[in-house]
């Protein structure tokens, strides 16, 4: 038999494979279950219940994936240390705390972490915090250096400053223990930063947090005209190419 | 029957979006306390203390990363550096600035001490504490609907 025959009996025997089952938990299981998760997440579920039940489920479909998505929720962000959800508002001194929204006034703003652009904050000197412990004429040692690391991937490649790293940090803080002072010597992936490795140690916790809006801050510098990526060798080996 | 198996069947679920609406909520992304945050209870609940809230950004007002970082040692890590009150008052970590002279004393025990007891050391809002409560596990099916 020839090897595409042999994929039609195969491709044949899989969709009974998935039909049987499905068409049987459909008659032993109505879709009732995501109705009532929905009517459990809203004051309304009485309201629902008077509807009729094809219309229940069709709500339900639509609807339970926005209940679940706590990324859709706006919080009030820089809420004072007696509401924000982590100080013991039983605490007296918690109220003698300095709220952020005070501290903030007239820094420059972001949308991200802090609401804060702390590095615009130095460079348009609305802030001045100390390099020293004592001394508040101490100036920042400042290199002007920025590092390129090509991305493999169709992300630009990302263009590390050392200006505005320099501003906050010692150049004990990172080399050697954390970056290795070399060119080619860093194994940097954006794994290893989200469990908090490389940039990690920082980025994501403390300066600014790693999410959609704050991608293109890093990976600045855009690809090539000629650049294309790279294939995966499962498309190259493809042998049902 | 067939009506008896779907009340069941209801009921179930019902229970189980409960259970899922809890663990939503428990997680730690809900409260919304400053990003950077640290928490730090390595012993405080324990000596009967509320939990030290350490506000990065009140600090990072003041003074550089490197002040703390390089010049007084502390670690990256939250929890990391095993702060106790006789390292403060000898002059470590916290103890180098609130002594006094740069920032208050440690007589303000409540201005640190000032979380609500019982809550882990943990970096608020960081990206990684995102990563470990996926929301999506919520809408799961339980194990007896397969």
């Amino acid at each position: 038999m020839s090897y595409k025959a042999h994929a039609r009996w195969l491709t044949a025997l899989v969709t009974m494979l998935i039909a049987v089952p499905a068409w049987s938990s459909e008659v032993q299981q109505p879709a009732q279950p995501a109705a009532a998760v929905w009517s459990s997440f809203t004051d309304q579920g009485s309201v629902f219940a008077a509807i009729s039940e094809s219309e229940v489920i069709r709500l339900a479909d639509v609807s339970s994936a926005n209940v679940f998505n706590q990324n859709l929720k706006k919080h009030e962000s820089n809420l004072a240390p007696p509401e924000d959800g982590i100080h013991d508002s039983n605490n007296e001194a918690t109220f003698a705390l300095q709220p952020p929204k005070v501290a903030f006034k007239g820094l420059p703003e972001t949308t991200f972490g802090n609401q804060v652009d702390w590095v615009k904050s130095i460079d348009q000197k609305a802030l001045a915090p100390r390099w020293d412990r004592v001394n508040p004429d101490e100036e920042p040692f400042v290199l002007d250096m920025d590092i390129v690391r090509p991305v493999k991937a169709s992300m630009p490649d990302v263009v590390f400053p050392h200006r505005q790293h320099t501003e906050w940090l010692a150049c004990s803080n990172c080399h050697p223990a954390i970056f290795i002072p070399q060119k080619g010597a860093n194994q940097i992936s954006m794994s290893a930063i989200l469990l908090g490795e490389k940039c990690g140690v920082c980025h994501g916790k403390v300066s600014f947090p790693i999410e959609t809006k704050t991608c293109k801050k890093c990976h600045s510098k855009p690809k090539p005209d000629d650049w294309k990526p790279p294939l995966s060798s499962a498309t190259t080996n493809n042998p049902w190419k | 029957m067939a009506l008896n198996a779907q009340r069941r069947n209801l009921g179930r679920s019902a229970v189980f979006a409960m259970m899922a609406s809890l663990t939503a909520f428990a997680l730690p992304q809900v409260a919304h306390a400053e990003y950077a945050d640290v928490v730090i209870n390595n012993y405080a609940d324990a000596a009967g203390m509320r939990p030290v809230v350490f506000p990065h950004w009140f600090h990072r007002v003041r003074f550089r990363c490197k002040v703390c970082h390089a010049d007084l040692g502390f670690q990256f890590k939250a929890g990391g550096n095993k702060i106790n009150m006789a390292k403060i008052i000898d002059g470590q970590f916290c103890g180098a600035c609130h002594n006094g002279e740069i920032a208050w004393s440690v007589e303000n025990c409540g201005m640190c001490h000032s979380g609500i007891p019982g809550t882990p050391t943990h970096f608020h809002g960081s990206t990684v504490q995102r990563l470990i409560a996926p929301t999506y596990k919520a809408l799961e099916k339980p194990a007896d609907k397969k």
